[in-house]
C-alpha cells in the first residue's frame, strides 16, 4: 500500500515538525530563563556545566535523543507495553516511599547514584495517560457504562493516592486533569459542571458570610425553575441540585478546617485576601508578583532583572521560572509563552482528532491535559490566581526529571500521530 | 467512535478561556498596575548614608579645639563567623566567654547576615593588638568611627557638645536627621550646625534578598559622596583661654575678652567648667549626668547667660552720656562729701570716703559714687523732675545703644537680654508719676534694676576702646578654606557719643590702674584702662567686676571680668584681667611691684557654700540616715569584736569637676 510505502521510506517526514519546533522553543525559553535566574558572575557561560544553566542545556540535549528513540520505537510496543510501564511505575511509587529521598518536605526522589535522581511520580504521568487510553480503546468499553467509568477511574487514582502519600499535592492534583479525557470520551457534561459549582462554592463560601451564598443559590434555582417551568422531572433534580449544594456550603468551613493541613489553609488565604501576611506565607507569592508586576510591558532585559537576580524569588530556576520571564521580557514575554503554550494545546487537539485510533486520540487528550494543568496551575501560581502548589512549568523549569518525562509524553504522542497512516493497535 | 467529536471544541474553548484568564491577569499586574515596579525597587535598592567628618575648629592662631579622632567598633557578621580560638578572641577584647555569647546572640537576633556592633570604641592600643589577628577571626572586622576629641581640655562651654538626636529635633528637621545621628547641642557646635556637619553623601546600592550589597544602581548616576563639615577658626586666643580657666579655678564668674578693632572675642570663660573630653565616649552618659547635678551648674554658659549689677564698672559709660547730652563738661567739679543726697536718700560712697572737690576724671579713677549720682539725676531730670518718665527713657535709649538690655547676637546659642527696664517697669510698681529720679539713683552707679552679661560689660569697654562704636562680638572669625566672615560683623554700631568725649573718660580710667582703685594691678609697661565694680548682691557678698582695655592708644583688648561673692573689684576681678591682659599682649606675666603673681589667684578657692535643691537636701538627709544605721550596725559589731570606736567617715564636700590639667603649660 502507498500509505506503507511512504512511510517506511521516509520516516521523519510523518512526525508533525510544527509540534516539534514549538517544543524546541519552549526548551530554549527555559534554558535562557534559567541561566538569567541563577546566573551566576562568575560562571557567565550559558554552557558553564557546573550551574543549572548549563546542566539543563545537557537535559534538553538527552531529552531530544530520548524523543528521537521514542519515534523510533514501533508504535505496537507503546500501546502493548502500556500496562507494563503503568505497572513498572506503580512499583517506583511505592519505592520511593520507602527509599525516597525527601526534597522540600516530599518524599518524591529515588537517589540512583552518580549523582542521578529519579522522581517516578514525574513519569507516573505518561504512564497514567497510556494504560487509561489503552482501556478506554477497548472495544466494549464506554465510559458512560458505570463498570468502566470505576476502572478508569480507579487507573486514574492509583497513582494520585501513592503520590499523595508522598506527599506531594501539585502532582496529585495534575491527575484531575484527565478528567477532560474521560468527558472527550463521553462522561456526562454534568461532571465538569458539578466540578466547577463545586470549586465556585467553595471559594465563595471561604470569601463570603454562608448566608449569602445560601441566597444566592436560592435566587439562581428560582430563575433557572421558573424559565423551565412546566419539566417537573428536571425541577425536581434541580431542588435536590441546590439542597446538596447549601448543605455543602455549610460542610466547607468544617471540610477547610479540618481536611486540609495548616500550611495549606494558610496559601489558600493568601490568595482568597484572607490573610495579609506577605512576610512569611504570603512572602514567595508576594515576591514572584513583585517580579513579574515590575517586568512592565517590554520587560528589563536579558540578565536585567533584578528581583530573580538577587533571589528575592524562591526555586526561581523551577518552580517560580515564569517571573523570569515576566520580569525581564515583560507582557510582550508574558503573551509569546503562553502563546507558544495555547498554539501547543491547540495544536496537540488537531492532532487528537486526526488520529484513527481511539487509543493515540485519548493519549493525545491525556497528554493535552496534563501540560494544560502544569502551565495553569504553575502561571496562576506565580501570579497569585491560585494557592502555591509546586509543580514545574512544562519544557520550561529547571530539573531533568521533568523534562524528560515531559518530552517522553509529548514524543509518544508524535509517534503515535507519525503512524497514524498505518495499522490500527490495540 | 467519534459521536463526542464536537466536544474538541469545549476542551478547546476551555484551554483558551483559561489561558485567557492568566493573560488578563497578566496584563493587569505588569501594564496596568504600577505599584509593582515600586516594591521591586523598594525590594532592591537600599540608600546608603555616607556621613561626613564633622568640622574641626581652631583657635586664633591655628591651634585645634576640636578635631575628631578616630575610634574602632568591632563589627561581626554572625553568619560568617566559623570556629576560631574563642579564649583568645575574648583575651584580646578583654571580655569574658559569657559576654562573647551575649553579644553574638544580640548580633544574631538583629541579623544574621548584617554586620552589628560586637564592641564599641575600642582604644587605639586594644585595636592594634587586635588588628594583628584580625584575619584568624572570620566574620569580625573594625569600623572607623570619627568622634570629638579637644587635645586642650579646654573652652568647653564655648565649644558646646553634640549628642545623639531627639525625636522632636527629628521632627524638625523635616526628615534630614534620622535616629542615631549626632547634632550640636549647645555652644558654636549648635550655632554652626549646618557648617560643621558638613553634606551627606547617599550611594544607592543593589542588595539581594538577603541584604548583601551586590552593585551600585544604575552605575552610581544617582550617588552623591559625602562633603566634610566645614573647618571653623575660632576668634578664641587658646593661651588666654587656658589661663583665663586656670585664673578661675575654684571660682564662680566669668571672663570676656574681645578685640575692639574687631568684635572677636579672645577669652570666653565660664566657671566652674569642665572637661569636654569627659562627654565623649564610653563614659559619657555617666559624665553628664555627674555634671548636670553639680551645684555650681559647670553646663551654664556664664558670659552670655549669667547676668550681674555692673556696679561701678558703668560709671565711665554714664559719664560719655552726660558729656554727650550736655549735662556735664570734662571739666565739671562736684563736692563730695561721703555720700549724695537725693531726695530723701543719702548713698553713701565706698568705703565712706570723702572724696572732696573731683573732677571727672578723678570721679572714676577714685568711683565717687556721689558723682554719678549727680550726673544720672541731672540726665533723667533733663526735661524736668515732672517729666521722669521721658527723661528716664532717654537715658535709658543712651544706654541700650551700648549693647545693654537686649542681646548682641552672639553666634551661640542661649544669649540672654540682660536687664535694662523702661519707664513702664516703675510706672507698674510705684504707679505712674509715683516714682522720681531718687526712687532709682542706684541705677547711676550700675546698681539697682540694672543687670547685664559678661559679654555686655565687656562690649562697653569695646565701644570706649575704639571711641563710640563697637563690632558686633562673635566667637568664630572664618568659616572653611574661604574663611568667609559674615557681614554683619564687618558693620560698625555707633553708640551716639562723639569721639572728643571719650578722652576724659579714658583719662579717668588709665588713672583707675595708675593710681586709683585697681593700682594694685597695673601692668609694667602697658597703659590699661580700667574700671573696678565692687556690685552689691542681695543677702551675698559682693561681687569682684573690672572692666578694662589695653592698650589705651590703638587698644588690643577688652575685657570683662566677675568673680561672683568674693568681695571688691579690685581684689579678685582686676589682678585676674591684668594677667590676661599681659599675657595677650605680650605674651608672658612680669614680676609686677604690687607682688601679686598668678599663682596665688590660681590656687585661691572662692566658692560659695552649694545652694542645693530640696531633692538633693532630702537625699543628704536620707544619706545620712542610712549612715547613721550602718553605723550603728558596724558599732554593734566592733563592739562585739573590740570596744575600738567606729571612725567617722569624712564629710564629702560637693565640688565641681575641672579638667586636669598640667600647670607647666599655662605660661
Amino acid at each position: 500500500m502507498s500509505y506503507n510505502n511512504n512511510q517506511q521510506r521516509s520516516f521523519f517526514l510523518n512526525v508533525d515538525w510544527v509540534t516539534v519546533l514549538i517544543y524546541l522553543s519552549l526548551c530554549l525559553v527555559g534554558w535562557f530563563n534559567i541561566h538569567a535566574a541563577v546566573f551566576d558572575e562568575n560562571k557567565p557561560s550559558i554552557l558553564d556545566f557546573d550551574t543549572q544553566y548549563g546542566k539543563q542545556f545537557i537535559f534538553i540535549v538527552s531529552g531530544i535523543i530520548i524523543g528521537t528513540v521514542i519515534l523510533l520505537l514501533e508504535s505496537r510496543f507503546l500501546s502493548a507495553l502500556a500496562p507494563a510501564i503503568y505497572v513498572v511505575t506503580v512499583i517506583l511509587l511505592i519505592l520511593v516511599l520507602v527509599v525516597g529521598r525527601g526534597v522540600g518536605g516530599n518524599q518524591a526522589w529515588i537517589d540512583l547514584g552518580g549523582g542521578f535522581k529519579l522522581q517516578p511520580s514525574e513519569f507516573a504521568k505518561f504512564a497514567t495517560c497510556l494504560l487509561l487510553a489503552r482501556y478506554l480503546s477497548a472495544t466494549n468499553v464506554k465510559v458512560t457504562d458505570p463498570k468502566s467509568f470505576l476502572i478508569a477511574g480507579a487507573i486514574i487514582l492509583l497513582p494520585m493516592m501513592l503520590i499523595k502519600m508522598q506527599p506531594d499535592d501539585g502532582s496529585t492534583l495534575v491527575f484531575c486533569s484527565l478528567i477532560f479525557v474521560l468527558y472527550r470520551e463521553g462522561l456526562s457534561p454534568y461532571f465538569l459542571i458539578i466540578v466547577g459549582l463545586l470549586i465556585t462554592l467553595f471559594v465563595t463560601s471561604l470569601i463570603f458570610n454562608s448566608w449569602y451564598v445560601i441566597i444566592a443559590i436560592a435566587i439562581a434555582t428560582t430563575l433557572i425553575a421558573l424559565s423551565i417551568k412546566r419539566n417537573r422531572p428536571l425541577i425536581f433534580k434541580l431542588i435536590i441540585g441546590a439542597a446538596i449544594s447549601i448543605a455543602f456550603v455549610f460542610a466547607v468551613k468544617p471540610l477547610y478546617n479540618n481536611g486540609l493541613k495548616k500550611h495549606q489553609r494558610d496559601r489558600i488565604d493568601v490568595v482568597l485576601g484572607l490573610s495579609k501576611d506577605k512576610k512569611h506565607v504570603g512572602y514567595n507569592q508576594n515576591q514572584s508578583k513583585i517580579a513579574i508586576g515590575s517586568g512592565g510591558a517590554w520587560g528589563k532585559g536579558y540578565l536585567q532583572g533584578t528581583q530573580t537576580k538577587y533571589a528575592f524569588v524562591p526555586e526561581q530556576s523551577t518552580d517560580f521560572i515564569f517571573c523570569t520571564i515576566g520580569e525581564e521580557w515583560g507582557f510582550a514575554g508574558s503573551v509569546v509563552v503562553l502563546g507558544l503554550y495555547l498554539f501547543l494545546l491547540l495544536r496537540i487537539i488537531m492532532i487528537a482528532e486526526r488520529q484513527r485510533a481511539p487509543f493515540s486520540r485519548i493519549y493525545a487528550y491525556g497528554a493535552a491535559s496534563v501540560i494544560f494543568f502544569h502551565v495553569l496551575i504553575n502561571i496562576a501560581m506565580a501570579i497569585g490566581l491560585m494557592p502555591v502548589i509546586g509543580i514545574p512549568l512544562p519544557f520550561i523549569s529547571y530539573g531533568g526529571s521533568s523534562l524528560w518525562s515531559f518530552t517522553i509524553l509529548l514524543f509518544i504522542l508524535l509517534k503515535l500521530d507519525s503512524n497514524r497512516m498505518g495499522v490500527i493497535y490495540g | 467512535m467519534n459521536s463526542f467529536f464536537e466536544r474538541r471544541y469545549i476542551v478547546a474553548g476551555i484551554f483558551i478561556a483559561f489561558i485567557l484568564v492568566l493573560l488578563g491577569r497578566l496584563f493587569y499586574i505588569q501594564v496596568v498596575d504600577d505599584r509593582y515596579a515600586l516594591y521591586a525597587s523598594q525590594n532592591v535598592v537600599r540608600k546608603m548614608i555616607q556621613y561626613p567628618a564633622r568640622g574641626p575648629i581652631l583657635d586664633r592662631n591655628g591651634k585645634i579645639m576640636v578635631q575628631n579622632e578616630p575610634v574602632y567598633d568591632i563589627m561581626v557578621i554572625p553568619k560568617q563567623v566559623t570556629a576560631f580560638d574563642t579564649v583568645e578572641f575574648c583575651k584580646l577584647l578583654g571580655i569574658d566567654r559569657e559576654g562573647y555569647d551575649k553579644r553574638i546572640i544580640k548580633a544574631r537576633k538583629y541579623s544574621p547576615y548584617r554586620a552589628s556592633v560586637f564592641e564599641k570604641q575600642l582604644s587605639a592600643q586594644l585595636y592594634a593588638s587586635f588588628q594583628e589577628r584580625l584575619s584568624e577571626f572570620p566574620g569580625f572586622f573594625p569600623q572607623q568611627r570619627p568622634v570629638r576629641t579637644y587635645p586642650d581640655s579646654a573652652a568647653a562651654q564655648f565649644l558646646g557638645y553634640i549628642g545623639e538626636v531627639t525625636d522632636p529635633i527629628i521632627k524638625r528637621s523635616g526628615g534630614y536627621y534620622s535616629p542615631g545621628d549626632y547634632i550640636g547641642i549647645t555652644g558654636v557646635e549648635k550655632s554652626y550646625e549646618t557648617v560643621l556637619r558638613g553634606q551627606r553623601g547617599v550611594q544607592n546600592w543593589m542588595v539581594d534578598s538577603r541584604n548583601v550589597r551586590k552593585g551600585t544602581y544604575a552605575n552610581g548616576a544617582f550617588d552623591t559622596s559625602a562633603v566634610a563639615g566645614d573647618r571653623l577658626v575660632s576668634s578664641l586666643d587658646m593661651n588666654i583661654q587656658k589661663l583665663g580657666e586656670a585664673l578661675m579655678r575654684n571660682k564662680v564668674g566669668s571672663i570676656v575678652a574681645i578685640e575692639p578693632s574687631t568684635g572677636e572675642i579672645l577669652a570666653f570663660v565660664s566657671s566652674p567648667t569642665y572637661d569636654p573630653n569627659l562627654l565623649v565616649g564610653r563614659e559619657r552618659g555617666n559624665n553628664a549626668a555627674k555634671l548636670y547635678k553639680d551645684p555650681y551648674k559647670p553646663f551654664f554658659t556664664r558670659p552670655v547667660q549669667a547676668l550681674y549689677p555692673p556696679g561701678s564698672s558703668f560709671k565711665p559709660l554714664s559719664a560719655l552720656i552726660a558729656m554727650q547730652e550736655g549735662m556735664i563738661t570734662p571739666q565739671t567739679v562736684y563736692v563730695c562729701r561721703g555720700y549724695y543726697q537725693s531726695g530723701n536718700r543719702r548713698i553713701k560712697c565706698f568705703h565712706n570716703e570723702v572724696h572732696g572737690a573731683v573732677s571727672l576724671s578723678q570721679a572714676i579713677a577714685h568711683s565717687c559714687n556721689g558723682y554719678f549720682d549727680m550726673v544720672f539725676e541731672k540726665l533723667v531730670n533733663r526735661f524736668g523732675a515732672r517729666n521722669i518718665d521721658t527723661g528716664y527713657n532717654a537715658w535709658r535709649n543712651n544706654v541700650a545703644k551700648f549693647g545693654l538690655g537686649g542681646r548682641l547676637d552672639l553666634d551661640m546659642p542661649s544669649e540672654s537680654r540682660g536687664l535694662l527696664p523702661k519707664a513702664a517697669f516703675y510706672d507698674k510698681i510705684y504707679k505712674k508719676g509715683g516714682w522720681r529720679s531718687s526712687t532709682v539713683i542706684s541705677l547711676g552707679i550700675g546698681q539697682g534694676e540694672l543687670l547685664a552679661t559678661p559679654l555686655q560689660l565687656a562690649n562697653i569697654e569695646a565701644v570706649i576702646a575704639n571711641r563710640g562704636f563697637y563690632y558686633k562680638p562673635h566667637l568664630i572669625k572664618a568659616i572653611g578654606e574661604k574663611q568667609v566672615i559674615k557681614h554683619e560683623y564687618t558693620v560698625r554700631n555707633y553708640v551716639g557719643v562723639d569721639s572728643q568725649y571719650f578722652h576724659p573718660a579714658i583719662e579717668g580710667m588709665q588713672q583707675v590702674v595708675d593710681f586709683g582703685t585697681a593700682a594694685g594691678s597695673k601692668i609694667p609697661g602697658i597703659i590699661m584702662c580700667g574700671k573696678t565694680g565692687t556690685a552689691e548682691v542681695k543677702n551675698k557678698r559682693d561681687n569682684s567686676v573690672f572692666v578694662a582695655f589695653a592698650p589705651r592708644d590703638n587698644p588690643k583688648i577688652a575685657i570683662a571680668v566677675v568673680v561672683e561673692n568674693s568681695g571688691q573689684g579690685a581684689t579678685w576681678a582686676a589682678p585676674i584681667a591684668s594677667f590676661i591682659v599681659e599675657k595677650y599682649l605680650t605674651g608672658k606675666i612680669s614680676t609686677r611691684s604690687s607682688g601679686i603673681n598668678p599663682d596665688y589667684y590660681m590656687n585661691a578657692n572662692l566658692l560659695p557654700p552649694p545652694v542645693l535643691s530640696a531633692a538633693d537636701k532630702r537625699q543628704l538627709r536620707l544619706d545620712s540616715v542610712k549612715k547613721a544605721q550602718a553605723d550603728s550596725v558596724s558599732k554593734l559589731k566592733l563592739k562585739a569584736a573590740s570596744n575600738k570606736l567606729p571612725q567617722k567617715a569624712p564629710v564629702s564636700k560637693p565640688s565641681a569637676m575641672l579638667p586636669k590639667r598640667k600647670d607647666d603649660e599655662l605660661q
